[in-house]
């Protein structure tokens, strides 16, 4: 293989991805890119995520706009000016036909999938990933959440280190016996894990309503916490969108919940039919709708964050970086003001409540830099 | 969540609704599956397809009742029964079967709530296996949601795989109206993720199985999966195609249909009933009643001729929709020069 010549492949976003549309070049073929610009728009069946140039060179695109591809296929090449034609003609050749034989291992490792196990009697959907003696991190997600929202984060922190994520009782495929409803509660249901997969100690990533529990969790257990990264936390200001969380609970169809999803993200397009269709297909599980409410209550009684989370931080026997979308419409970002300069405060412009799908290579390159430390 | 049958997600639905609810009861012709014979094997089959397997030994006779071969008595039974308090699973086993009990249905069950002044409910669920392609012939082969789609009063379920008929058929026992729940009978061995647990899917609420931007094609049942496979064709062609899956008849997702219309221009619909007065023209009128601006072509239907099911294989074959009739129907909408598929 030709050194100078980069392969610019079909990206895999999250374990279900088995292919890829390439919904859009950001650059025009001929253009000089260096690593990190953005390269193209990938449509997966849930979501439009931007893929970052892996290199540096000038573009050769290979596949069009609109075309859908296996994860792994060549999309295009970065090469140098000096890199003949003919060099790059029997490249593409080359790695297309190599392409097609190893599709079988590209298959085999789309396979890892969640798996729910017994925790204390209680039903919970995790996904374990990665392996290293690294301090292993818990992915803790939000409100309405589930595993999947850390589908283009996941595997890419799992570099050297295990994660693990689950689904929180009352959602995705975890029971739905969600006790109290408290972050406190569902803390203990997340200490009760680390026990049961012989984890000691665990960085905590963690988003929205995950955040708080995080903080709980921290509050409750601070040995068990190396350190913390939250996304948009609750538990840090009493502001909360009840919209959202209302309208969340009650929308049972596409016309109804598309509205609502909205108010996640700052571009709006991003919300697609699939990714309403399985949180619809969530939702009509017996018994998830009244596990939503039991949190809503008791998290946001009267419309407001009930838990006062603050002196967690202020304590200061924890290492903790935030992470905030300056558009976030859930949770508003003026609640990561006024906390201990210890703590590292990251708002990130033109994004909305949902960084670590909007903004994922930012977020995995600043939370696995952090965690690295 | 684990891969099931048709046929399990169904038996499944079934059993979890009758564990819930005390006054569950499921009724008809075989469903207690051999145990009415003399060979002294209690359910046997579960029913003829054996959807229905295992549901006496759970919850016994007063609950799984073996009805005789008289479709007027049971099925008024089921409407009395459902009128009364109880909520009835009715089996009609062949649909085809629905010409010696109408009355009970057209008349009784679908008029309960209207002529009672809204007072009465009639929490009745009929099911019945339907279709074509299972060589059984003109009497056991027809495909007759349209007929009970014609009708007021009742609620019309068409689901096309199993994930849809688990929560389909909950939500129908949850219903408080007659609903008639067709399960085509070629399907019962399919197999998808079906999650373990109980959910509902609610009735008027279409499904995209696919987004495409240049053909919307509406299909029903079965004719889903092979309006699938076809547009899976059709994109390797350079075609697009979004499929809706109406899953109810009655109620119909109107404002689905005239959306994807509106962005794609073209309609092709599948519809394996007889091509008079059924799902296809209901869907042509409507479309070009609400959304002719929008068309770029003619509208496109794919069916059967009018003729009974036929029982050689050969002739049943061509009597049906096909993957290769759909692609063929999409690509003349989109304008190419096709031959014409029998």
């Amino acid at each position: 293989m030709n050194a100078s010549i980069t392969p610019i492949t079909m990206p895999k976003f999250g374990l279900a991805m088995t292919e890829g549309k390439l919904a859009g070049w950001m650059v025009r073929p001929g253009s000089r890119v260096k690593a990190g610009d953005d390269l193209a728009d990938i449509e997966t069946s849930k979501i439009t995520n931007a893929y970052e140039s892996p290199g540096a060179g000038i573009l050769r695109q290979v596949a069009s706009d609109g075309e859908t591809l296996p994860v792994g296929a060549l999309i295009g090449v970065l090469a140098e000016d000096d890199v003949s034609d003919a060099d790059i003609d029997a490249f593409i050749a080359r790695f297309t036909a190599e392409f097609a034989t190893d599709d079988a291992d590209a298959q085999d490792a789309a396979a890892a999938e969640p798996t729910v196990i017994d925790v204390k009697g209680r039903a919970l959907r995790v996904l374990d990933l990665g392996h290293g003696d690294a301090t292993p991190v818990l992915l803790i997600h939000g409100f309405g959440g589930d595993l999947t929202n850390w589908m283009f984060n996941h595997a890419a922190l799992a570099e050297g280190r295990r994660v693990v994520a689950f689904d929180l009782p009352g959602h995705g495929g975890s029971a739905k016996d969600v006790g109290d409803g408290s972050p406190a509660f569902l803390a203990g249901v997340a200490i009760d894990l680390l026990d049961h997969l012989g984890i000691g100690k665990a960085h905590l990533v963690a988003h929205s309503l995950g955040g708080a529990i995080a903080l709980a969790l921290a509050g409750q257990a601070p040995d068990k916490v190396a350190s913390l990264a939250l996304i948009a936390p609750a538990g840090l200001g009493p502001e909360i969108n009840m919209d959202f969380i209302n309208g969340f609970i009650t929308a049972d169809r596409q016309k109804t919940i598309q509205p609502v999803l909205g108010y996640l993200v700052h571009d709006k397009s991003l919300i697609g039919r699939k990714m309403a269709d399985d949180i619809l297909r969530y939702k009509r599980l017996d018994g998830a709708v009244s596990a939503l409410m039991q949190i809503a209550a008791t998290c946001f009684p009267d419309g407001r964050q009930a838990d006062d989370l603050r002196p967690v931080l202020e304590r200061g026997d924890v290492r903790a970086l935030i992470l905030w979308g300056e558009d976030d419409e859930i949770l508003p970002v003026r609640q990561s003001g006024g906390l201990p300069p210890a703590v590292t405060v990251d708002i990130l412009p033109g994004v909305g409540h949902m960084p670590q799908m909007e903004r994922a290579a930012d977020i995995n390159r600043t939370i696995g830099t952090f965690v690295a430390q | 969540m684990s891969k099931k049958s048709f046929r399990q997600a169904i038996n499944e639905a079934l059993r979890q609704e009758m564990r819930r609810d005390p006054r569950v009861i499921v009724m008809g012709e075989d469903v207690a599956g051999g145990h009415g014979g003399t060979s002294g094997t209690v359910d046997a089959w579960g029913g003829v397809l054996g959807v229905t397997k295992g549901l006496l030994t759970e919850f016994g006779e007063d609950r799984v009742l073996d009805t005789p071969i008289t479709e007027a008595s049971y099925i008024g039974a089921a409407a009395g029964a459902a009128a009364t308090g109880l909520r009835p699973v009715a089996e009609l086993m062949f649909v085809d079967f629905v010409g010696c009990c109408l009355d009970q249905i057209m008349n009784q069950a679908a008029k309960f709530r209207y002529m009672f002044g809204g007072k009465a409910r009639t929490p009745l669920v009929i099911r019945a296996m339907f279709g074509a392609g299972f060589n059984a012939a003109a009497q056991h082969s027809q495909a007759l949601y349209p007929l009970f789609t014609h009708i007021p009063g009742l609620k019309v379920v068409v689901p096309s795989s199993p994930y849809e008929a688990k929560g389909l058929l909950i939500e129908a026992i949850r219903d408080d109206d007659p609903v008639i729940f067709l399960e085509h009978k070629v399907m019962y061995d399919d197999e998808e993720e079906v999650p373990d647990e109980a959910y509902t899917i609610p009735f008027g609420e279409a499904n995209l199985t696919r987004e495409g931007d240049d053909l919307t094609i509406v299909a029903f049942g079965r004719m889903v999966k092979l309006a699938n496979e076809a547009a899976d064709r059709l994109e390797r062609q350079g075609i697009s195609c979004t499929v809706i899956d109406p899953r109810t008849t009655s109620p119909l997702d109107t404002d689905t249909i005239l959306d994807c219309v509106a962005d794609t221009g073209r309609l092709v619909i599948v519809d394996e009933s007889s091509p008079r007065c059924n799902m296809a023209a209901d869907v042509s009128a409507l479309v070009a009643e609400y959304a002719f601006d929008a068309l770029k072509a003619p509208i496109r239907r794919v069916m059967p001729p009018h003729t009974p099911v036929p029982f050689a294989s050969v002739l049943e074959n061509l009597y049906l929709p096909s993957v290769e009739k759909i692609e063929a129907a999409v690509k003349a909408a989109m304008g190419h020069r096709v031959p014409e598929i029998a």
